[in-house]
C-alpha cells in the first residue's frame, strides 16, 4: 500500500517480520504485525514458540497511516516495518544478535531503538545523547551484543514522542537450557495506548491545563454527598488540605481515556484480540505495558492468575486475581482455563477512564462479558504522604506533629553527621537522606516529611474488591543471585515534581538543570534510596543494570526490576551492582515526565 | 461552531509560526535565550561533541574519574560525577530531553457583551498571552471597555517581563499604557500573579504612574466545578488609589469593586460560552467625585461571552 517504494526479498522479508510469518504481503499493509493479529484475520502462528528464534532482525522505521476504532486519521504512526506494534523479537539466550535498525523517518533529527531491560554494552542501549548519537535519517545502526538473560522484554523508540506513535514491541528471549515455566500456550500481550490529538498536542494541553483531559473531576455535589457518607468536618478537611497544596487528589495520569484509545497487541477494545486455546492447557501471558503514560490493573474474570516472572526475571510462583502494571513493567502470568468458554482480559486504566481488553477463548469469534470499569478512585491525604494536613485542619495538628518531629530529629540525628562532616561510619542502612530543597524551589511542590515503605499496598483503588491483588511484596526472585550481599555505599534520590507548571524533576531538578550525572562505582553494591515527594505514582527505569528491591525477602530472593512503580509518599531501598561502565540513562518512564526533566544520567565509573 | 474551531486552530498555527519564527530569527533569538534560561546548574551547557565518533568504538578512556570507595570517614556522600570544569556529559550533539520549551498562551479571560440596568451597553475584553519558558515569560495583556454609541472608553495595554519566583507564583515587571480615557496615561507596573491557596487565580498590581501617584488592583477568580462541564466562576476586584487622580474622577481610597459571577459551559477546556451578573461601584470618595457630577456610581450588567484559551 504506502510501503511500495522498496520491493524486499523474500528473505528480508522473513527477517523483519519474522520467520513464523508465511503469509503474503497484506501483512505488510496491515497496521498490525501478524503475530498481534487475532486468528481468523491472518494465517500467522498465535504462539509466540512458534515464531522464533532468530538471531538478527532488520527493523525499518516509517511513517504509516493508523486508525483506531472510531477516530478519525489524524495522527501517522511511527511504525517499525510498517505495524504497530512492531515485531515480536524472538532471541535465544547466549547468542550474539544483530538487530539492524533503519530510519527512514526522513523528518526527524534521529530515530533510536531502546532494547528494554536488556544489560547490553553502554554503545547498544539506544538512548539518543547519551549512548550514543541516534539514528539520523536514512542510515542504519547495527546492535548487536550477547544475550546474558532470557525471559520477557520489550523495546522502544527512545527519541522524542515516537514511542507513543507506535514504536514498541515485545522481546522474547528464551532461556539456553530450555523454558522451566511449562506452558502449552504462550502469548505476548502489549497494552499500549494511542492518541488522536498528537503527543505533541497533548502535551501542551496537560501542560497548560493538568486537568485538560480529565473528565471525572470532583464537583460541588461530590462534596456534598461525600459530606454526608464521611462526615462534613472530615471531607472539609480533606479538601482544604489539597487545596493548600493546589493539588487535585483524581489526577491520575493526566491523559486519560477521554483521549487515549487502549490497545491490547494494537487491537483497541472492539476489535477484541483473541487468543486460543484447549480446555486444560497451561497459557502463559506475557503481559507488557509499552503504554507512554496508562497503568492498568489487570485481572481475568474467572481466572486464578500465576504469577510466574516479572520483568524478565523468574519470581516464586504467586497466585493473584488481579496485579497492577506500571509503565514499562512486565509480568508474566500463567492461566489454566479448564471450561470450554471464553474469558476477557481485562486491563482497566487506573483512573479508570477507560479499558484495554481482549479474549481467551477456546474458538474464534467468541466473546466474554466485559466487566463494568469500577468508580474512579480518589487519593486521600494519607496516600500521598501528607497525612498532617488531614490533622491540621482536624485540629490535632499540635499533637501530630509533635510526634512527627520527634521521628524527624531521629532521622536527622542519624545523618547529620554524615552531611556536615562530623565523623561517622558511612554507609549505613540509616534510611533515606532527608529531603530539603531550596526555599520556595519552582520545581517541588510537596516535600513528603515523613515517607513510608508500601511494598505491601495494593496502591490507590485496588485491595477492596475481595480478591487478591498483586503486591511488590510477595516477590520473590526463583534466580541465582549473582551480587554479593553487601552494602559499599547509600545514596538518595529524591523525586519531585511540579504538575501546575508540569515540571518534573529529581532532587529539584529538572534534566538540564542538574549540575552533571550521578555517580555509581563499577562494581559497587549501591543501596539506592528512592523518595517520591509526588502526589503521582512513577515508573522509574534504571538502564543497563538491575534494581533489586529489598521488601524484606532474603538477599538470595530480592526480586529483579528494570522499572519500579514508585507509589505516592513511598520511600524504597533497592540494591544495585554496576555492572557496564559508561552513562546510562535513568528515568520516569511516563513519556511527557521524561520529557518535562524527570530524567538523569548515571555515570558508572 | 465549526467557524470557532477554524479560528482558533488558525489563531494556534499562527501563534505556533511566530514561535518557530522567534526561536530561528537573528534578532529574536536572544530573547528566547534569554526566556529559556533556567533557574541554576549548569542550564543546557552539556557539550557537544565535536567529531562524530564511530558509534561502536570502545568507550574512551579518560573521561569518567572514579570516588574512592567507601567514603573516607566524615565524607558525605559523593552523589555526582564531576568533570573538569566546563565539560558536561557527553551528548553525542543531540538532547535527550527537551525539557526547556519554548511555550506560548493566549487566553481570552473575558470577552462579553455587558447589559447594564440603565440601559446602556457594552462590550469588554481581558485578554492576556504569554510567551517563553518554565522561568521567565513574556506576558501581553490587554483590557477594555466599548460603549455602544461612544466607541472605546477604556483601553489598557500591559507588558510584562514575569520570572517564577515560587511554586505557584510569579513575579512580574512591566509597563502599562491607558490609550484611553484621554489623556493617555503610563505606568509602571509590579505584579504579583499565581495561584493562592486553595485554588484562588489571583493577580495583585502595584501602579505608579507618570506623577508618581501609586494604586493597586486585585483580581481573584474561583473555579466551582458543578459538572465535568458546567463551572461557575465567582470573580472580584477592587482598585485602591493612594494619590487621588481628579482628571480621571478618582479619589483616594477604595476606588472601585467588582463583584460577578460566571457560569460557563466547556464545550471542551479550550472554549467555553458563559453567562453571568456583575456588579460594580464606584466606592469612597470615587463615588462621590461621580455623584457630584451628576453620575451614578453603580451599576448592574448581565453578561454574556465565551472564555477562551490555546
Amino acid at each position: 500500500m504506502e510501503n511500495e517504494q522498496t520491493i524486499i526479498s523474500r528473505r528480508r522479508f522473513l527477517r523483519q517480520f519474522g520467520a513464523g510469518v508465511f503469509t503474503t504481503a497484506i501483512a505488510s499493509a496491515l497496521p498490525i504485525p501478524a503475530w498481534a493479529l487475532p486468528r481468523g484475520r491472518s494465517a500467522n502462528p498465535a504462539s509466540v514458540t512458534e515464531s522464533g528464534p532468530l538471531d538478527r532482525y532488520d527493523f525499518e522505521i516509517d511513517y504509516m497511516p493508523f486508525v483506531v476504532h472510531g477516530q478519525k486519521q489524524r495522527v501517522r504512526a511511527t511504525a517499525i516495518n510498517g505495524t504497530v506494534p512492531g515485531p515480536l523479537v524472538h532471541l535465544r539466550e547466549g547468542e550474539h544478535v544483530k538487530l539492524y535498525v533503519t530510519n527512514r523517518l526522513m523528518d526527524t533529527d534521529h530515530s533510536s531503538i531502546h532494547w528494554h531491560g536488556i544489560l547490553v554494552p553502554f554503545a547498544m542501549d539506544g538512548v539518543p545523547g547519551v549512548n550514543f548519537k541516534g539514528i539520523p535519517p536514512g542510515r542504519t545502526y547495527h546492535y548487536n551484543y550477547t544475550l546474558k538473560q532470557a525471559g520477557t522484554y520489550w523495546y522502544h523508540s527512545h527519541s522524542k514522542f515516537q514511542e507513543q506513535t507506535g514504536m514498541y514491541g515485545a522481546m522474547v528471549i528464551e532461556p539456553k537450557g530450555g523454558d522451566p515455566i511449562k506452558a502449552h500456550r504462550d502469548y505476548v500481550v502489549v497494552l499500549s495506548d494511542w492518541t488522536e490529538d498528537g503527543p505533541e498536542a497533548a502535551l501542551r494541553n496537560i501542560t497548560m491545563d493538568e486537568g485538560y483531559y480529565n473528565f471525572q473531576q470532583r464537583t460541588l455535589f461530590d462534596f456534598f454527598r461525600d459530606a454526608g457518607k464521611h462526615g462534613f468536618d472530615e471531607v472539609l478537611a480533606d479538601r482544604l488540605g489539597f487545596g493548600e497544596m493546589r493539588m487535585s487528589p483524581v489526577d491520575f495520569n493526566s491523559i486519560t481515556g477521554f483521549e487515549y484509545t487502549y490497545l491490547m497487541n494494537g487491537h483497541d477494545p472492539a476489535a477484541n484480540w483473541t487468543g486460543i486455546f484447549n480446555p486444560g492447557e497451561t497459557v502463559r501471558l506475557r503481559v507488557i505495558n509499552a503504554s507512554a503514560m496508562s497503568t492498568y490493573d489487570v485481572r481475568i474474570p474467572g481466572l486464578d492468575l500465576q504469577v510466574v516472572m516479572v520483568d524478565g526475571k523468574r519470581v516464586k510462583p504467586v497466585g493473584c486475581d488481579e496485579f497492577r502494571i506500571g509503565v514499562a513493567e512486565t509480568y508474566d502470568v500463567l492461566v489454566r482455563p479448564r471450561e470450554d468458554k471464553p474469558y476477557t482480559i481485562f486491563a482497566e486504566s487506573q483512573d479508570r477512564s477507560g479499558y484495554a481488553r481482549g479474549t481467551l477463548s477456546p474458538r474464534p469469534g467468541l466473546e466474554a462479558e466485559v466487566p463494568k470499569l469500577r468508580p474512579r478512585p480518589v487519593r486521600t491525604l494519607e496516600d500521598i504522604g501528607m497525612g498532617l494536613m488531614d490533622d491540621k485542619y482536624l485540629g490535632r495538628k499540635a499533637e501530630a506533629k509533635k510526634m512527627m518531629m520527634a521521628k524527624m530529629e531521629k532521622m536527622e540525628a542519624k545523618w547529620k553527621p554524615r552531611t556536615h562532616a562530623l565523623g561517622s561510619k558511612a554507609p549505613g542502612p540509616i534510611g533515606p537522606e532527608p529531603f530539603k530543597p531550596d526555599k520556595h524551589k519552582v520545581n517541588v511542590a510537596m516535600v513528603v516529611k515523613m515517607p513510608r515503605y508500601r511494598y505491601h499496598e495494593p496502591g490507590v483503588g485496588l485491595g477492596e474488591d475481595g480478591w487478591k491483588v498483586l503486591t511488590y511484596a510477595d516477590l520473590a526472585s526463583a534466580e541465582a543471585q549473582p551480587y554479593p550481599a553487601r552494602v559499599d555505599r547509600e545514596m538518595t534520590i529524591n523525586i519531585t515534581a511540579n504538575m501546575g507548571r508540569f515540571m518534573f524533576s529529581l532532587d529539584g531538578k529538572k534534566y538540564t538543570e542538574q549540575p552533571g550525572p550521578y555517580l555509581f562505582q563499577f562494581r559497587e553494591r549501591l543501596r539506592l534510596w528512592m523518595v517520591n515527594h509526588t502526589m503521582m505514582e512513577h515508573p522509574m527505569h534504571l538502564h543497563g543494570m538491575w534494581m533489586q528491591i529489598e521488601n524484606n525477602h532474603p538477599h538470595d530472593s530480592i526480586p529483579f526490576k528494570h522499572t519500579y512503580l514508585i507509589k505516592p509518599g513511598e520511600k524504597i531501598s533497592m540494591l544495585i551492582t554496576p555492572i557496564e561502565k559508561g552513562d546510562w540513562a535513568y528515568h520516569c518512564h511516563l513519556l511527557y515526565h521524561m520529557e518535562a526533566g524527570m530524567f538523569q544520567v548515571i555515570r558508572v565509573a | 461552531m465549526l467557524f470557532v474551531s477554524f479560528v482558533v486552530n488558525t489563531l494556534t498555527e499562527i501563534f505556533q509560526f511566530i514561535v518557530n519564527l522567534m526561536k530561528f530569527h537573528v534578532l529574536t533569538a536572544p530573547l528566547v535565550a534569554l526566556l529559556l534560561t533556567t533557574s541554576g546548574g549548569r542550564a543546557a551547557d552539556y557539550t557537544i561533541h565535536p567529531e562524530d565518533r564511530d558509534l561502536t568504538a570502545p568507550l574512551p578512556d579518560g573521561i569518567y574519574h572514579s570516588p574512592p570507595l567507601p567514603p573516607p570517614e566524615g565524607e558525605p556522600i559523593r552523589k555526582y560525577a564531576e568533570d573538569g570544569p566546563g565539560t558536561g556529559p557527553e551528548n553525542f550533539g543531540v538532547s535527550v530531553i527537551h525539557d526547556n520549551r519554548l511555550k506560548y498562551y493566549f487566553r481570552a479571560d473575558r470577552l462579553e457583551y455587558r447589559w447594564n440596568n440603565d440601559g446602556d451597553e457594552k462590550a469588554l475584553w481581558d485578554v492576556q498571552g504569554w510567551i517563553g519558558g518554565d522561568y521567565n515569560k513574556l506576558w501581553l495583556e490587554s483590557e477594555g471597555e466599548w460603549k455602544r454609541d461612544k466607541g472605546v472608553e477604556a483601553a489598557q495595554l500591559e507588558v510584562f517581563y514575569a520570572r517564577s519566583i515560587a511554586t505557584f507564583w510569579d513575579l512580574r515587571f512591566g509597563l502599562r499604557q491607558d490609550f484611553e480615557p484621554k489623556p493617555e496615561r503610563t505606568f509602571g507596573v509590579l505584579s504579583l500573579q499565581g495561584l493562592a491557596p486553595y485554588f484562588f487565580e489571583t493577580e495583585f498590581n502595584i501602579y505608579v504612574d507618570d506623577e508618581a501617584r501609586v494604586s493597586f488592583n486585585l483580581e481573584v477568580e474561583f473555579d466551582i466545578r458543578l459538572s465535568q462541564r458546567w463551572v461557575l466562576q465567582p470573580r472580584f476586584e477592587t482598585d485602591l488609589a493612594v494619590q487621588e487622580a481628579r482628571e480621571y474622577d478618582i479619589g483616594t481610597g477604595f476606588t472601585n469593586v467588582e463583584l460577578g459571577v460566571r457560569l460557563r459551559y466547556e464545550i471542551s477546556r479550550k472554549f467555553a460560552p458563559y453567562i453571568g451578573v456583575s456588579w460594580e461601584s464606584a466606592v469612597g470618595e470615587t463615588a462621590n467625585i461621580i455623584k457630584s457630577k451628576g453620575g451614578d456610581p453603580g451599576s448592574t450588567s448581565f453578561v454574556a461571552g465565551i472564555h477562551f484559551w490555546f
